[in-house]
């Protein structure tokens, strides 16, 4: 069988949506679409059940956190790959902080489970329709997100530990 | 003799609940929990009705520690991953950096890799295969295999000084060419270990005991292992042939010929034969990658990113610029996203960084492959007996670094 190139994939994926690929690019070659986060799970499922794509495994989740970017402060970015094809995909999904929450993946990856735990124990990322969205790897009384960028990691009076000394002058 | 084997088939099949059920603590410090975890069990008598995880007893902020670490000082974090196989969890961070980065690195590194790479995977493999034995009450198998791990840990030694966080290796390759005592302590490995290894494999490999007790111990089939996005040994146990050296290539795994073992019922048996096999396939690699190891510098061209030789450093004008530049965080790094992934000892170890240009990664996401896999241990044991659920956990390659990051 011919490898899918990104180029077809795009394709496929435009053909069936047409209005929702936002963005995409090829960072070192891996195909990253950006969806709106209302679409994410229906691409998701839709790209899992696609006969000729059969994108099959969830690779992980990752929540990102900009505040620079208003309206987009968050983003979770899921990482696909289908063995079908041996293609890989990035799929982003941005969220403004007003209403940090997306549908949940645990009813079509199982696994999706724990990931979505972590990125809501460490940036606050409500799934809808996960069945047990709790703390994972923080203690449950825990009351903040320790992952935001807001959450400095040394004692912000400390002078010796300037951030212009890694390489960012505004954060 | 038919009688009896009526009366227990009748016992069984009136065998009856008797709705007593008991709640018990497995871990979070049970000896064979092998780390820090907790499962609460909700029991009938020996078995297990239910299971509930608790997770993060050492979660250290990996993540959060790699935004404001540059990037040759993250490489030790990864060590206390999956402490196992430190140097595979390494090299995949140090690759990533060089994907980033586009850095060409030479054949001879590549290949100097995957023979470390690949001598870790034998003592992940060893140490995980020696503790089913453990658990099934088999303990002289714990002891055979620790001298040749002892051996391979000797041989990080020679090349990066330490045994078991090893920080070995730099981004764009190693910090010096491997030693004459080095290339006699490997040529002696190979010629020995796999004698020892085949001692090893048939006091468990084909013992009834062991057998009994490992068959058909915590299955799970290959259609839940992949919607659980399981990954390494344990998905090859269940029949799904997947690994990252062959279907993405890194480091020129291309180049080797290895076979990829793959079970059938998923079990713990399975898990442990998957190991032994791939424990033979890894000798192979390493044999071949000796065999035809390249000639060159085991160093690519990166001053900006490689640390100059310390005596350069002190008389060489150009060599102590690089030194202060990576030091103080002067390199110009790109902004970028990048994944790359490794197989690991336990599976797919993946590493997302976004870099924004900054001296720290903007965001590190390592994808551990114990943190996914091990949610569902409680699906893999449920109706098991708990010395089940102990071969299970103990099969499955838990590490309690990687799963708590």
């Amino acid at each position: 069988m011919e490898k899918l190139n990104n180029e077809a994939i795009l394709n496929l994926i435009q053909g069936a949506f047409p209005n929702d690929v936002l963005f995409h690019e090829e960072p070192y070659g891996l195909l990253t679409i950006e969806v709106p986060a209302t679409k994410g799970h229906e691409m998701i499922q839709w790209l899992k059940n696609h006969e000729e794509l059969s994108v099959n495994y969830l690779t992980n989740i990752a929540a990102v956190h900009y505040p620079e970017d208003a309206g987009r402060e968050f983003a979770v970015v899921y990482q696909l790959h289908s063995w079908k094809n041996q293609f890989r995909l990035r799929l982003k999904c941005y969220l403004p902080k007003e209403n940090v929450s997306i549908a949940s993946l645990v009813d079509i990856f199982p696994g999706a489970n724990w990931m979505e735990r972590e990125s809501y124990d460490f940036f606050g990322v409500e799934f809808i329709g996960h069945p047990d969205l709790r703390r994972i790897l923080n203690e449950e009384s825990m009351d903040y997100f320790p992952m935001r960028k807001e959450f400095a990691l040394e004692d912000d009076t400390r002078e010796d530990k300037d951030d212009r000394y890694f390489g960012r002058n505004n954060l | 003799m038919s009688d009896l084997k009526t009366k227990v088939a009748f016992a069984q099949s009136t065998e009856t609940i008797d709705g007593n059920i008991a709640t018990i603590n497995f871990g979070p410090t049970h000896p064979s929990t092998h780390g820090i975890f907790q499962n609460v069990l909700k029991v009938d008598g020996e078995k297990i009705i239910s299971s509930e995880q608790t997770v993060g007893y050492i979660h250290r902020a990996f993540e959060k520690l790699s935004e404001r670490r540059p990037y040759n000082q993250i490489t030790p974090i990864t060590d206390r991953l999956n402490y196992c196989s430190s140097p595979i969890n390494n090299m995949g961070w140090e690759m990533t950096v060089e994907k980033l980065i586009g850095a060409e690195i030479p054949k001879r590194v590549q290949y100097m890799r995957v023979i470390i790479m690949e001598l870790a995977r034998i003592a992940d493999h060893l140490i995980c295969n020696s503790v089913i034995g453990v658990d099934a009450g088999a303990l002289t198998s714990f002891f055979y295999p620790f001298t040749e791990r002892e051996k391979i840990y000797e041989l990080y030694e020679e090349i990066c000084g330490a045994r078991l966080t090893t920080n070995i290796g730099r981004i764009g390759g190693f910090e010096r060419d491997f030693t004459p005592a080095f290339h006699t302590k490997l040529q002696s490995f190979l010629k020995t270990f796999p004698k020892a290894f085949e001692e090893f494999d048939s006091m468990l490999a084909r013992n009834r005991i062991f057998m009994d007790r490992t068959k058909g111990a915590g299955p799970i089939s290959a259609e839940r292992a992949l919607a659980y996005s399981f990954s390494g040994p344990n998905l090859r146990a269940t029949g799904v042939d997947y690994d990252v050296r062959a279907m993405h290539p890194y480091s020129s795994y291309e180049d080797f010929d290895f076979i990829i073992p793959v079970g059938v019922n998923g079990d713990t048996y399975d898990r442990f034969m998957v190991r032994q096999e791939e424990i033979r396939q890894s000798v192979r690699i390493i044999e071949q990658a000796y065999k035809n190891l390249p000639e060159g510098s085991y160093k690519a061209d990166l001053p900006d990113f490689y640390l100059p030789e310390k005596a350069d450093v002190y008389n060489n004008m150009e060599a102590l610029i690089y030194h202060f530049k990576i030091v103080m965080g002067e390199t110009e790094i790109p902004p970028g996203e990048v994944y790359h992934s490794v197989e690991g000892g336990n599976g797919e170890l993946g590493f997302y960084l976004i870099s924004d240009g900054g001296r720290t990664p903007y965001r590190l996401q390592f994808r551990r492959p114990c943190f996914i896999y091990y949610q569902a241990y409680p699906e893999m044991i449920s109706g098991m007996s708990i010395s089940d659920a102990v071969l299970t956990l103990s099969s499955m390659n838990v590490i309690a670094g990687e799963l708590d990051a």
